[in-house]
């Protein structure tokens, strides 16, 4: 019989649940994060526009760079200060 | 170390002869092992196949073929003399002067013919080789064995798994990656490096069993398990270079004496196919990347059109024929050490200069076609290295410029005007941010490290090339060297 070795990292995948969905967002603060890619900031500040219109507080947060994950102590600031995240991914 | 590869001989001076059953030869020969057994030395008979042959005499039965192995035995019978358990001659066969040199004895086998060709040693046979390949092999594998189905085609379950670029990879048999990690010193459980973007932890051992699969030789792997250290840095960043919408991926220049050793090509199509050595290391750290890292087309990788030069894209400098210094020396190293360069790039886009006979001109040229990298009118963003064919570098050589005096002239032929840059300019939207362009602002197209030049290629056509990178600085990727551990 022929065996051959596993080249892979043979990391299983952890399933993680879901956070529940927000059943509203009246009381929590929504982060914006701007990956810094170009005019990621003009869908932050529409986003800022139309959350603030239905009373929805934001905090705005910056990724030094769209090009590497997000610093650990920024996700844990979001994670901390914030309810629900929205990430601008766009060019 | 396994306790079978450090396994004693049964004895360890004096005479040992090994046959088997299965074989005529042997069996011609039980006079003169009878001829040997009464004479003074010590002796002794290892059989491979019975414990019962040759009749008559107190027989070692080789049954799980550890003796054998353990002399290396190709053909039965052998006649063995050892000396403090090491073989100090031997003979294959029967031949009656081998034998004779061998065992000091005279007039052996009297009434034999004077030579008859033996059979294989038991321990040749496919599947037998393996295995014991396998049990002697100094090296403790922990990767999962992925056992085939006996209809499942080794290729096949390769792609079935996942596991290949696109291309057929060499199956990594046990065996294959035993006789790979012979390539290194490094002990296989060795982390090598995190690899992101699972940031799994990459051993030697996995990076042996991808450059299997890549079709790499032993003696390539320090190559491959360099560049992996070079590729895991955050200055390098493979984790964004994966991710990227761009075209790009790792492209490795390797420097030093170790490209002669290893037979890589740096002369007529150095950045093209032919070369095991140049394709294969290449292709070794993209599969690492793949398997252990976990980038994958359509997952983390989300390239909009991706780039042949993600399967392999790896050459080595021609440091002997070039008029300047070498890429590794550039970059702070000794030229006496290999060395390999990560780049975030692709291509190549070819330069065309048939008609200059002057540095000031060619460089013009050269200028001309690095303005295009990216876009015509982005500056500061991309970087690029130009591999220099020889016929451009004889007329620098020639001019006495130096790869200093080169850019130099390059970067003050691409400031470019904001006028002419700015988003919107020329009719093209794309561009400089207008705002940032205004008031007679210029623009460098490269940064003061974003520009590079390596020499390489066949002695005919005034063609260079150029790689164009991903986005440089910090913030993204900069070029990564380190020493081959060799």
């Amino acid at each position: 019989m022929t065996a051959l070795l596993d080249p892979t990292s043979e990391r299983t995948v952890q399933k993680r649940q879901l956070s529940p969905r927000l059943p509203d967002l009246g009381e929590g603060t929504v982060a914006l994060l701007d990956i810094s890619k170009p005019r990621g900031d003009v869908f932050i500040k529409r986003l800022d526009e139309l959350f603030s219109e239905r009373g929805v507080s934001v905090k705005h947060y910056r990724k030094p760079t769209f090009s590497k994950p997000a610093p650990l102590d920024l996700r844990q600031q979001i994670a901390a200060e914030c309810t629900a995240v929205v990430e601008a991914l766009a060019d | 170390m396994s306790d079978e590869s450090t396994m004693a001989l049964p004895v360890t001076d004096g005479l040992l002869a090994v046959v088997k059953d299965d074989c005529e030869t042997c069996h011609l020969v039980v006079p003169v092992l009878a001829e040997l057994a009464a004479g003074d030395r010590t002796f002794t008979v290892v059989s491979q196949d019975r414990a019962d042959f040759p009749p008559g005499f107190e027989v070692l039965h080789d049954r799980e073929l550890d003796i054998s192995w353990k002399l290396r035995t190709e053909t039965t019978p052998t006649i063995y003399r050892l000396a403090e358990g090491e073989v100090a001659d031997q003979q294959a066969g029967w031949l009656r002067s081998g034998w004779e040199r061998v065992t000091g004895a005279v007039g052996l086998g009297a009434g034999l013919p004077e030579q008859r060709p033996g059979c294989g040693s038991d321990t040749m046979l496919p599947d037998v080789y393996q295995r014991l390949m396998r049990r002697h092999s100094p090296h403790r594998i922990s990767s999962r064995r992925v056992d085939l189905g006996s209809a499942e085609d080794p290729i096949e379950a390769a792609y079935a798994r996942g596991w290949t670029d696109g291309l057929p990879v060499t199956p990594p048999t046990e065996e294959r990656v035993a006789r790979m990690l012979e390539g290194t010193s490094q002990a296989p459980g060795e982390v090598v490096c995190v690899l992101p973007p699972d940031l799994a932890e990459c051993t030697v051992e996995k990076v042996a069993i991808n450059a299997v699969m890549a079709g790499c030789l032993p003696e390539y792997l320090p190559v491959v398990l360099a560049a992996l250290k070079a590729a895991a840095t955050s200055r390098f960043n493979i984790h964004g270079i994966s991710a990227t919408t761009y075209f790009t991926g790792p492209v490795m220049v390797v420097n030093g004496p170790i490209r002669r050793r290893i037979g890589m090509n740096s002369g007529i199509n150095a950045l093209g196919q032919g070369n095991r050595a140049n394709l294969t290391i290449g292709r070794a750290l993209n599969l690492v990347v793949r398997n252990v890292g976990g980038s994958r087309p359509g997952g983390v990788d989300r390239a909009a059109l991706g780039s042949p030069g993600k399967l392999s894209f790896c050459f080595p400098e021609d440091e002997e024929g070039s008029p300047w210094e070498p890429l590794s020396v550039e970059r702070g190293f000794p030229p006496e050490d290999s060395t390999v360069t990560l780049f975030a790039g692709h291509g190549p886009i070819e330069i065309i200069d048939q008609k200059s006979r002057n540095p000031e001109s060619l460089a013009r040229t050269f200028a001309l076609q690095l303005r295009m990298v990216g876009h015509p009118k982005l500056a500061g963003m991309a970087d690029a290295i130009v591999v220099v064919s020889p016929e451009h570098a004889r007329i620098f050589r020639e001019a006495g410029w130096s790869k200093t005096r080169l850019r130099r002239e390059i970067h003050a032929l691409l400031t470019l005007p904001g006028a002419e840059v700015a988003a919107g300019a020329g009719g093209v939207a794309e561009g400089m941010p207008p705002q940032v362009a205004a008031g007679g602002k210029e623009f460098a197209k490269y940064t003061s490290e974003g520009l590079w030049f390596v020499h390489a290629g066949g002695d005919a056509g005034m063609f260079s090339a150029i790689i164009s990178g991903w986005i440089g600085g910090a913030a993204s990727s900069q070029m990564t060297t380190v020493a081959i551990d060799s």
